[in-house]
């Protein structure tokens, strides 16, 4: 059987199980439809939090970031999981004892003011519109790279099979699905890992490999041989400033995204959100701690196997032309002399996009059809999870807190799950047309809204839990401040892709770049929202009796 | 709600955030600490084949990321079980 007829097999078994558990969890009531009736079970739940926060991007792309990046990659390796800690910390637990759904819930009641709520609400949508459309990228290409098919009929499938099941099932479908999409997610990854580990190395544990054995050594003398940047020296790609800060923002972004957080309200208590917090980092750590290893052995493989070679033989190669037709590996002979040069330099002739470090391993590394076809199921499953995820955060920001909070509280709970299905293909229908058209900027952008979480939404749930004093006026300022400074800074440091300008705007802020500049927008959003906080009244008695009662201990289960 | 009760909650909610501060001085020590701040320093010394820094970036903090997450649920867990038993003993 040929690659392309194991992956049609292997994509169809998943997505008619994911369909099937869409069928078999379909919700009559919004309890289940935005929170899964808080009937998670803590280890489902561990799996369904991985599967929704490993994106397209932390299956696809990230194992090549850090590939390219060297040891400056480490800003996503730690912002990305790093951000886990506070999560789970410092917001998880309390917002479970709050017991609502969404988390613009939580900023409306604690700061007892719509427009709060709005904002909140806003926030959301808009961060979770951007990362929506990464994740149909991902489909994209994976649709188009494995089964040749067109990339708008490939995200139109991926859609199809998102909103059947995030429909009938609601939060409770989409969890559920999750859990499974998880295993297919590791296995995916892990197998071919194994595999080049044990093909460079001899040791089929990459995470030991990757230690123990000279590979990074090896790896690091050809890049230099090859005249590109050390591998294992830091600040060869970022400065020590820019790594630290990117970081941080990284971190804090990822803990105050909306979708992930929103996990939390399914389960059944306090406990059980802490525990599932645990299996969540294992889970999430189990596919990070392997992504370096990949990005490395990947990288020598892919250098070793063209850097040098004639050009013709190169081109020969089947992966090599398959990637060629995607745009995606570029091979151009500049100086004609019928050899491949991939140098760090002018001379270069070789355009990788990082995207396809990992979907290309399996064939670089020559292994059986059936692990690439694996690997192609994995990208899908890893996208279509986030994918899902987010659509029933957005429709839960603008049906529940936006239509229901705000516009009609007296609406029936039919209402409310009407204009929630409603919403949701709304939602499904944008993300459709984002994901086939996407705006030039949009990968950074995704970047990017970590820097705007981390400078709103973070800091606005940790001060809301922590700082009792905290009251609506500092909330606000510091949300506008924090916001508006943040969008600022990035539309300047970005201006020749978000305005059209020829340069940018301002090159840095005191040497921070734009993915990094979200932390100076989140320590104005603290400061800010401190001081106007005290020099204005305190709030109300009952919103001071909520902030204890988030605090005090779960007492039965 | 009677004041002893809330006497307790205090004395859960101060064990808990004495917890949570101890947690993350070792989460800012080894992620932005040996990965970036120390980076260099770091790097002169060999661990195994790569250099310390870079297994602290790499590896070894998303372990110990990992561990700190866990150690925080165990903990609560007893936490939890303390405060039951003064409840008991108070009633």
């Amino acid at each position: 059987m040929s690659v392309e007829v194991i992956t049609i097999i292997l994509v169809l078994i998943t997505f008619a199980t994911y369909t099937g558990i869409g069928w078999w969890s379909r919700v009559r009531d919004t309890s289940n439809f935005y929170v899964a009736g808080q009937g998670v079970p803590t280890l489902a739940n561990g799996a369904a939090i991985a599967a929704d926060w490993m994106s397209a991007a932390s299956f696809i792309s990230m194992a090549g970031l850090v590939a390219f990046l060297g040891y400056d990659g480490t800003i996503y390796l730690m912002g990305w999981t790093g951000g886990y800690v506070l999560l789970a910390l410092l917001l998880a637990p309390y917002l479970r004892k709050f017991g609502k759904f969404t988390v613009p819930d939580f900023i409306g009641d604690r700061f007892y003011s719509s427009s709060a709520r709005a904002v909140a609400a806003v926030a959301t949508i808009f961060i979770s519109l951007t990362y929506i459309s990464g994740q149909m990228r991902g489909v994209g290409i994976v649709f188009s790279r494995y089964l040749q098919v067109d990339i708008v009929i490939g995200v139109l499938i991926g859609m199809a099979i998102v909103g059947f099941f995030a429909l009938l099932g609601g939060m409770k479908g989409v969890t559920w699905t999750q859990a499974i999409q998880y295993f297919v997610i590791i296995i995916a990854f892990l197998i071919p890992a194994f595999a080049i580990s044990f093909q460079l190395t001899g040791n089929p544990i990459p995470q030991l490999a990757l230690t123990s054995s000279d590979i990074i050594d090896r790896l690091g003398q050809i890049q230099v041989d090859l005249g590109m940047t050390e591998y294992m020296v830091p600040f060869t790609d970022l400065s020590m400033i820019n790594v630290f800060m990117v970081t941080l923002a990284l971190m804090a972004g990822t803990a105050g995204l909306p979708h992930v957080i929103v996990r939390f309200y399914t389960v059944k208590s306090v406990r059980a959100a802490r525990w599932s917090a645990v299996w969540a980092i294992i889970f999430i750590g189990l596919l990070y701690l392997t992504a370096p290893a990949v990005g490395a052995f990947a990288k020598y493989n892919l250098i070793d196997t063209i850097a040098d070679q004639p050009l013709e033989e190169v081109q020969n190669i089947e992966w090599v032309s398959k990637w060629e037709t995607t745009g995606l590996l570029q091979l151009d002979d500049v100086n004609g002399d019928g050899v491949v040069n991939f140098t760090g330099g002018e001379d270069n002739e070789v355009f990788i996009d990082g995207d396809i470090i990992v979907l290309s391993t399996p064939e670089v590394a020559n292994l059986a059809p059936f692990i690439i076809a694996l690997v192609a199921a994995g990208g899908l499953a890893a996208a279509l999870s986030t994918a899902s995820g987010l659509l029933i955060t957005m429709t839960s920001a603008v049906s529940h807190d936006i239509y229901y909070r705000i516009f009609n509280k007296e609406a029936s709970e039919s209402q409310r799950l009407r204009v929630g299905r409603i919403t949701l293909l709304i939602a499904l229908a944008i993300a459709a047309y984002v994901g086939i058209n996407p705006p030039g900027f949009a990968g950074e952008v995704v970047a990017l809204a970590f820097g705007l979480g981390a400078a709103s939404l973070f800091p606005v749930i940790l001060l809301g839990i922590f700082d009792k004093r905290m009251n609506k006026e500092g909330a606000i300022a510091g949300i506008v401040t924090g916001l508006g400074f943040t969008l600022i800074m990035i539309g300047a440091m970005l201006s020749q892709s978000i305005l059209g300008t020829d340069e940018p705007i301002l090159d840095s802020f005191f040497g921070i770049n734009a993915q990094g500049v979200g932390v100076v927008g989140m320590v104005l959003n603290f400061v800010v929202s401190f001081i106007v906080s005290r020099m204005t009244p305190e709030p109300p008695k009952d919103i001071q009796e909520l902030i204890e009662n988030v605090r005090a201990p779960e007492i039965d289960e | 709600m009677n004041q002893t009760l809330n006497e307790k909650q205090k004395w859960y909610w101060k064990k808990n955030i004495k917890l949570i501060i101890s947690l993350l001085v070792i989460w800012f020590l080894v992620g932005l600490g040996a990965g970036v701040l120390f980076a260099e320093p770091l790097s002169n010394i060999q661990f195994f084949n790569v250099s310390l820094a870079f297994w602290f970036a790499h590896q070894g903090s998303i372990l110990v990321f990992i561990l700190l997450i866990l150690t925080y649920a165990v903990r609560m867990d007893k936490l939890d079980k303390q405060y039951k038993e003064m409840l008991k003993d108070g009633n």
